[in-house]
């Protein structure tokens, strides 16, 4: 890698200042941006770690919301029982390694289209808590790699509102064991969301169709005849536009039927 | 039962204790005073002319030593290949200049342009980014059949074309096989792709490269399967230094899987830079640098004819294929796809008419070379994918098909070159019926579709030839080295004992299994034997291990010098005991004077040997210390049937393997913890092929699948736990342990068995699907189900 600077603030405001130089960018569990940097694809001029910041650890109940800080690992995640389809989601991520020192608001700030909690976030009608304001998921999932953030933003914590019945359903890529596809379906009092990652070279979304029929009737039958087009899907050495799409079907179907 | 340590005990792996402990010696682990690094500046485009390279910026860098272009090594030599084909004219193959460092061109994405030696790794590697290089870019050459098309790019300009050689085999052959299928009752076609695949051991290369300005002897430490075949070439046909002048040690070496049997021009590099700046030069490969630079295998383009009589008598087999070099010979990759897969073609199998062409051509793309089976795997599948085609076609059993054809007498005579010496394909295949427990299958199956699952069950034969390989044979046939092994086996005044073997073990336990056999010959404990093998200094010439052959010809080679000692050690005996040498018997390491109770140790004789107050100088010399060279007078060919049982989820294409049984013969066995060990690796690796791996390349030469996060590794959880039996033993007629090897057998024996389960599970399905190529990924799988 190339040479960088290196901060390691204690406190969400000094992160915030030490973020004000152009040249400076956040680092979480660097599970990205470290392979990044160590390939040299990117040279920021300093590192700004997140990790020392006690505002962005740890997960709290508060009311019908699971909020988890930003700098929280997949582990701790994985390890919490107030939404365990979260929890198994978490628990599913990469390696014990990753899980310990991955993070979700790195996650969700990277938006890789085939990671999970952006189907996660998406699908739970998640609030993205920054430093500066609250983002709802539905405004915040901008495109591949792309997030509503702003230059500088950080953050903070993620608020779940924990649904009737949820689950998780992911096809793993064979050699990454990211999604291929993954689907997350949430029923809520007020409503069905059902989220789709890995699929689609937009990022992460949600599929409407199979939304408005779930909440018409919540079973895999009520999703089983819809069809995505395969057209705007991710093609790649490990499947087609068309697999891809295919496999949101079964893979929202699998969702919905281990939800009961 | 055997001796406790001896042949045929379950020892562990005393190398283990190290290896898991942190405490192995590898290439990366040694630094020497004041080495410098080098950082090699790579090719990131396929083809090109190189028009222009300024290192004026790079070379006042913090750190930096010395730049070196391909203009450094004019008048060095080139990288040599090791094996020159001979092409079904006559002509020799076409054998393109592999110079160090790129001189005009680069060919490959990953083909090295310059090198940069600077004080740390990360100098070197900023001074490397520093350098301006201008590369006109060519068309890249991907694709073969293109590549040997009227007026394609050439990826070597003073080459007439892209075809490394058109080889026939057994040439004689080609009319009558011709006739054989075109007068049979049936005849089955199969075109298939034997995929590229990355070796991937858990090392990657490092080389470091030192010199002694007082003394003139360069050392490479390197990390090799063979450091005197890299003494050989590199001193000889690359730097020209003697090879008393000239030490390389590969030292432990965390697995090779054939990648490292070839020399390569990093190695070049270092002992070449160390000299010219009087100091060592290291190199350390990343991941990725792996993924571009370490030989590839496999590649193979088929079609595969089988032709059967009206009773389904296997009577001819007739095969086309285009096998890529990528772009450049790498040092035994012409006898990959020619001796190495050509002579197996017959398989288990008793056809009487077999032909054999292959096409080899070069592309721009990493050299390929042997990997784990190296040709024998690409002749396996085509035979045993197109014996269950032709079975589905014929409506009959598989293996039916296959009991029906098997060779049975032996010594047998294949059509193509080759005479197995010994084999019992018919007990290896009733001992996999009853492992498998193929009886209960429909049971199983029925299980599987009341969970909405398909099942699908597959066998396949393998044959190998293994022990590579007589001498003289292989000289006939092209290759440039001579295949033996030695071993010196030094005895110590105390008893304990030294080995030092030609072999090198770079995972498969060696230290063990070898000081099992001397142990067993004495009669003494294994611990007081010591294997020392990879360094050219303390071993006598050798020639490496790979094509599964250290035991059988390795282990040859240390018996012959361990009865050599003990010929000697009872002449020892007979002259202490002032008994006649005709009464001496050797037992539990004690030499007696048979019918009587006079008996003297193991160290009695030793220490008489090295302290000879008492001793018949007149007869012999003190010490006891012999050496023994050990040449094959055939191939071994181990053999066995495997069986794969899938389940298919018909929604997602997604297959997991729910059982997997191996029954092989690979002879005698010395260990048979350490013989299970290297089926369930060779069987991962297989299975790694047959369902996950492939290297691509997209048209433009841009390697798609450079990095884990696509390249498919087989992991703990996409494999099965495995049945495997080694109790058929047909001994090897012609080595002194009768052995046969078993390195290679399981990732030679399963991907047939696992493609052929994949397409029974859909054609139980109603999928009429007759072949997917592999990797049978769960895409590749529904896409064919789509019809």
């Amino acid at each position: 890698m190339y040479a960088f600077e290196f901060e390691r603030p204690s406190t969400l405001a000094d992160a915030v200042a030490a973020l004000s130089d152009g040249e400076a960018q956040p680092l979480s569990g660097g599970q990205t941006l470290i392979p990044t940097l160590k390939q040299r694809l990117a040279s920021p001029g300093k590192l700004v770690s997140l990790t020392g910041i006690s505002e962005l650890q740890g997960i709290r109940v508060d009311g019908g919301n699971l909020s988890i800080g930003a700098a929280t690992p997949h582990a701790q995640v994985a390890a919490q029982d107030h939404y365990p389809v979260l929890a198994h989601l978490a628990a599913n991520i990469g390696d014990p390694a990753v899980r310990n020192r991955g993070t979700i608001g790195g996650s969700l700030a990277n938006n890789d289209p085939s990671a999970c909690y952006p189907a996660a976030a998406l699908g739970s009608g998640a609030t993205i808590v920054t430093n500066k304001r609250e983002i709802a998921a539905d405004d915040y999932f901008t495109g591949m790699f792309d997030t509503a953030l702003d230059e500088g933003e950080i953050i903070t914590e993620v608020r779940f509102p924990v649904p009737q019945r949820a689950a998780y359903a992911k096809f793993e890529q064979p050699a990454s064991r990211f999604a291929l596809v993954g689907a997350f379906v949430a029923q809520y009092a007020d409503g069905v969301r059902v989220a789709v990652t890995g699929a689609s070279n937009e990022g992460v979304f949600r599929w409407t169709e199979a939304e408005k029929a779930l909440l018409a009737n919540f079973s895999a039958d009520a999703v089983s005849g819809l069809t995505l087009d395969g057209a705007g899907m991710i093609a790649d050495v490990h499947g087609s536009g068309d697999y891809r799409a295919h496999l949101v079907g079964v893979m929202t179907r699998r969702a919905v039927a281990a939800a009961g | 039962m055997p001796m406790d340590g001896g042949i045929g005990a379950a020892t562990k792996r005393r190398e283990d204790v190290r290896f898991l402990t942190g405490t192995g010696n590898y290439t990366d682990d040694i630094n020497m005073r004041g080495q410098a690094y080098v950082h090699f500046l790579r090719s990131d485009v396929a083809h090109g002319r190189i028009t222009a390279i300024d290192t004026g910026v790079a070379e006042g860098m913090p750190g930096v030593v010395r730049i070196f272009t391909g203009a450094d090594f004019e008048g060095v030599g080139g990288i040599p290949c090791g094996w020159q084909v001979t092409d079904r004219f006559g002509a020799p193959m076409q054998e393109p200049a592999h110079p160090v460092l790129a001189q005009g061109k680069v060919r490959h994405v990953g083909d090295p342009i310059a090198a940069v030696v600077a004080e740390t790794r990360e100098q070197a590697r900023d001074a490397a980014e520093a350098i301006a290089v201008e590369i006109e870019e060519l068309p890249a050459v991907v694709d073969m059949k293109a590549a040997l098309e009227d007026g394609a790019t050439k990826v070597h300009d003073d080459l007439t074309s892209n075809l490394c050689y058109d080889w026939g085999f057994v040439e004689d052959n080609r009319d009558s096989v011709d006739a054989a299928i075109k007068g049979a009752a049936h005849v089955t076609t199969l075109e298939l792709v034997n995929q590229r695949l990355v070796a991937n051991p858990m090392e990657p290369r490092v080389a470091v490269g030192d010199y002694n300005r007082a003394s003139d002897d360069s050392t490479l430490y390197t990390t090799s399967q063979n450091p005197h075949v890299i003494r050989l070439l590199m001193g000889a046909f690359v730097l020209g230094i003697p090879e008393h002048k000239l030490r390389v040690v590969a030292p432990d070496v965390g697995g090779g899987f054939g990648s490292k049997i070839f020399h390569y021009a990093e190695e070049a590099f270092v002992t070449f830079a160390a000299k010219a700046l009087n100091r060592p030069v290291k190199w350390t490969a990343s991941r990725s640098e792996a993924f571009i630079s370490d030989a590839h295998g496999r590649d193979h383009v088929t079609k595969i004819e089988l032709a059967l009589d009206k009773d389904n008598n296997f009577v001819a087999i007739r095969t086309h294929t285009l096998a890529n070099m990528g772009a450049y010979l790498s040092t035994f990759a012409p006898s990959v796809p020619t001796y190495l897969h050509g002579t197996l073609m017959a398989g288990n199998y008793k056809t009487p008419n077999i032909y054999v062409n292959v096409k080899a051509v070069f592309t721009n793309t990493v050299a390929v070379d042997a990997y784990r089976g190296a040709g024998r795997p690409e002749a396996s599948y085509q035979i045993e994918r197109v014996i269950d085609k032709a079975a589905r076609e014929l409506g009959v059993d598989p293996i039916a098909l296959r009991r029906q054809n098997f060779i049975t007498e032996f010594p047998y005579a294949t059509p193509v070159a080759v005479e197995y010496d010994t084999g019992d394909y018919v007990a290896t295949m009733d001992k996999l019926e009853e492992i498998a427990d193929i009886k209960s299958f429909a049971a199983r199956r029925a299980e599987s579709e009341k969970r909405g699952k398909l099942r699908g069950f597959g066998v396949n034969c393998y044959i190998e030839a293994c022990g590579i390989a007589p001498s003289s044979l292989v000289g006939q046939l092209g290759a440039r080295a001579g295949l033996y092994e030695s071993a010196t086996v030094r005895v110590n005044a105390t008893g304990g004992i030294t080995v030092m073997t030609g072999s090198h073990s770079h995972g498969q336990g060696h230290e063990t299994s070898f000081a099992q056999v001397v142990a067993e010959m004495i009669g003494i404990d294994a611990n007081m034997v010591e294997i020392v093998h990879g360094d050219t200094a303390r071993v006598p010439m050798g020639m490496g291990t790979y094509g599964s052959r250290s035991l059988a010809v390795g282990g040859s080679a240390m018996v012959r010098a361990t009865e050599k000692i003990i010929n000697k050690a009872r002449k020892i005996a007979a002259h202490l005991m002032e008994a006649s040498e005709a009464d001496i018997v050797l037992k539990d390491g004690q030499f007696s004077v048979a019918g009587t109770d006079k008996s003297v140790a193991w160290g009695d004789v030793t220490l008489a040997a090295y302290v000879p107050h008492n001793y018949p100088l007149e007869e012999i010399e003190p010490g006891l210390e012999e050496t023994a060279f050990y040449d094959p007078s055939n191939f071994t060919y181990p053999s066995g049937a495997y069986a794969c049982e899938v389940e298919i989820d018909p929604e997602t294409g997604k297959v997991t393997i729910e059982r997997f049984s191996a029954a092989d013969d690979f002879g005698n066995i010395v260990n048979p913890m350490i013989v299970d060990g290297q089926v369930h690796g060779g069987i991962a690796q297989g299975i790694g092929q047959a369902l996950l791996e492939h290297c691509v390349y997209d048209e433009d030469g841009q390697l798609v699948t450079g990095s884990y996060m696509d390249y498919a590794m087989p992991r703990a959880d996409d494999l099965p736990f495995y049945t495997v039996d080694h109790s058929c033993q047909t001994p090897c007629t012609h080595n002194p342990l009768g052995v046969k090897g078993c390195g290679e057998a399981g990732a030679i024996g399963s991907p047939p068995s696992v493609v052929n389960a994949v397409i029974d599970a859909l054609q139980s399905g109603g999928y009429k699907v007759d072949h997917i190529d592999m990797p049978v990924s769960p895409s590749r799988v529904w896409q064919a189900m789509q019809g």
